[in-house]
């Protein structure tokens, strides 16, 4: 790669780092409770969007059923911490196992799909998906599952005096999701990735092997959003299949990408930031008596956003530096 | 299980795929026409039953008589539509695909915000419609004259639609238009028109649909959410764009789903559509009738 492009990307590396050493030190300062609860969502939020970023922006297979991914990683650590007193920490690593696994194997018929197909396979799969654990009793059904207190302790991930610990856990995770995507933007599968959404049958003549780049991406995307909802789980204490799986998660994962910039290193995060608080704000503010204004701004900025700046958010901060990345 | 539930049951799947297709085919008209699948078509159906809701609430007037008039006012409601967002979504030169899912997703949400705003999360019924709550009984089948009526209102939604298709200028220059926009410029059609008139006409289709629905169906801000995904999957079984497709979509769509209910749990009945539409474009990626 020329210079410009590997100096571009350490840039981002420097600039990732002094964002998140200068959001580690934000919590010493902002005490108070509502806030860091709604800077915990950003993290996560942002997070989420990054992952699903991974196979829907790169890649470009808009996937608007990663709800899924996202209530196994939940119900996952739920049940074996509830049913079998197995610590968190495995169950994040066995519901992001588990969703890979399902991912390729729901891609492996999916990928076939182009278009509005693939979308709305996505979309009916999540909802099958959220139709049997409102049926699976033992899991809880409809009612859901309480996840009871144990302790206070990170061996737990269970806290119960202090946001802290989420606030920290969530901003790492933010900054995994970060980092995997930085580093697979310049490996082999990030340009795969690319060439498969600009023009897969230029890509296949090319030699990239497109359907397993797309299971690539879906294994990797759904891995980080399961440990996401892991960590929902942990963080709500009570999941049900509504609240984990449903079709709203999916989009809320999506959105702060399209607003920040689809398919772009910076976009899922800066999209998350503008997004959640003023999602948060609107809806304790003015929505507070679910009358709906929250939705009518949300719903307001996403379009508006989508037909002013279809390339996102993320190029007004850097105009120079989006022909840099492409 | 005897036989006469399932042929009772068969029966009203067949009522309800009726009405499906009717609610699908103003989506599979606007994508044929323009390749735009419109993410809030559940919307269109929630204001029209808020329409017939309120029609009925404060001037009486009768579902059956108001499903013209809602039908009129889903027509300007869906060209305005077109004239102020999708015209320029379609415009857009980054990422158009994700640029028409999200506009139309956007305006799903502020409507349903809005629905919330001005008419309350309040479930609403039509009650005492001249209609409402009647059954008639053909051959020892019961089937509740709403949705009787509904299924006939398609059909004849149906005919009318591929008549006008077929025999009137505007349905030409619809069908030349989805062939090729570009060159119908060439022979002085206004490209902007023809999609003006198309959503108009895809949302009346909604329009109608949803003043039959609001005869046997509960009318709250989010009730459109669950229509429209069985929405998407009647018209992508029956292949997008395809009017025929989708009429033959809610067909199917309307007896899985009463065979489901019979197997399983009535919770459940949505999976069986689900697996059937997963399992018709896993075999056939364009759904049954969609042409390449």
């Amino acid at each position: 790669m020329d210079t410009n492009f590997a100096k571009s990307r350490r840039r981002d590396l420097i600039l990732a780092f002094c964002l998140a050493a200068i959001a580690a030190l934000v919590p010493l300062f902002v005490k108070d409770v509502y806030v860091q609860n709604i800077m915990v969502l950003t993290l996560m939020w942002g997070a989420l969007s990054q992952s699903w970023n991974i196979l829907s922006g790169y890649c470009g297979q808009i996937s608007l059923g990663h709800a899924l991914y996202f209530g196994i990683g939940a119900y996952t650590t739920a049940l074996l911490f509830t049913k079998f007193g197995v610590l968190p920490w495995f169950g994040m690593i066995g519901g992001g196992v588990i969703s890979a696994i399902i991912a390729m194997a729901l891609g492996y018929p999916c990928f076939r799909l182009r278009g509005h197909y693939f979308v709305i396979a996505t979309i009916v799969i999540a909802e099958i998906g959220l139709l049997l654990f409102h049926n699976w009793d033992w899991a809880g059904a409809a009612m859901g599952i309480d996840i009871p207190v144990r302790g206070d302790s990170w061996l737990k991930f269970q806290f119960t005096r202090s946001k802290l610990p989420y606030f920290y856990f969530a901003l790492a995770l933010a900054c995994v999701a970060w980092f995997v995507t930085w580093w697979l933007e310049d490996s082999k599968w990030g340009y795969w990735w690319r060439a498969v959404k600009d023009n897969p049958e230029a890509a296949e003549s090319l030699g990239v092997v497109v359907f397993n780049s797309k299971m690539g991406a879906a294994a990797v995307s759904a891995f980080l959003v399961a440990v996401g909802g892991s960590f929902y789980a942990q963080f709500v204490s009570y999941i049900d299949p509504e609240s984990v799986m449903g079709f709203q998660f999916s989009l809320l994962m999506a959105l702060p990408a399209v607003l920040g910039g689809i398919g772009t290193l910076w976009g899922p995060m800066l999209g998350a930031v503008i997004l959640i608080p003023l999602t948060e704000l609107t809806r304790s503010f003015i929505g507070g008596s679910g009358r709906g204004v929250d939705l009518i701004v949300y719903g307001g900025l996403i379009i508006a956003i989508s037909l002013a700046r279809p390339q996102g958010l993320v190029g007004l901060f850097a105009p120079r530096r989006k022909e840099a990345a492409r | 299980m005897t036989a006469e539930t399932i042929i009772q049951s068969l029966a009203s799947g067949l009522l309800m795929g009726l009405l499906y297709g009717l609610i699908a085919v103003g989506l599979a008209l606007i994508f044929g026409l323009m390749d735009v699948v419109n993410f809030a078509h559940g919307e269109f159906l929630m204001i029209a039953m808020y329409a017939t809701f309120f029609l009925f609430a404060f001037f009486a007037i009768d579902p059956l008589l108001s499903a013209p008039l809602v039908a009129a006012a889903l027509f300007v409601f869906g060209a305005v539509v077109y004239l102020l967002i999708v015209r320029f979504a379609v415009r857009a030169k980054a990422n158009a695909g994700m640029v028409q899912i999200f506009s139309t997703f956007g305006l799903a949400i502020v409507m349903r915000g809005l629905a919330q705003y001005f008419f309350t999360p309040d479930y609403r019924s039509v009650t005492h419609s001249w209609l409402g709550g009647k059954t008639v009984s053909v051959a020892g089948i019961f089937l509740p004259v709403p949705q009787l009526v509904g299924a006939l209102v398609a059909i004849a939604a149906f005919g009318a639609l591929y008549l006008f298709i077929n025999r009137t200028d505007f349905g030409r220059a619809l069908e030349a238009t989805r062939e090729d926009a570009g060159a119908v410029a060439l022979v002085g059609i206004d490209k902007n028109r023809v999609f003006a008139l198309g959503w108009g006409l895809g949302a009346a289709l909604v329009g109608l649909s949803g003043a039959v629905m609001a005869m046997f169906f509960y009318i709250y801000p989010d009730v459109g959410a669950s229509f429209a995904l069985i929405a998407y999957v009647t018209v992508a079984l029956g292949g997008f764009g395809s009017v025929f497709g989708a009429f033959a979509g809610g067909i199917i769509v309307g007896l899985v789903e009463a065979t489901t209910a019979l197997l399983l749990p009535p919770s459940l009945k949505a999976v069986g559509i689900y697996a059937v539409y997963l399992l018709v474009v896993f075999v056939r990626p364009r759904g049954l009738f969609g042409s390449m």
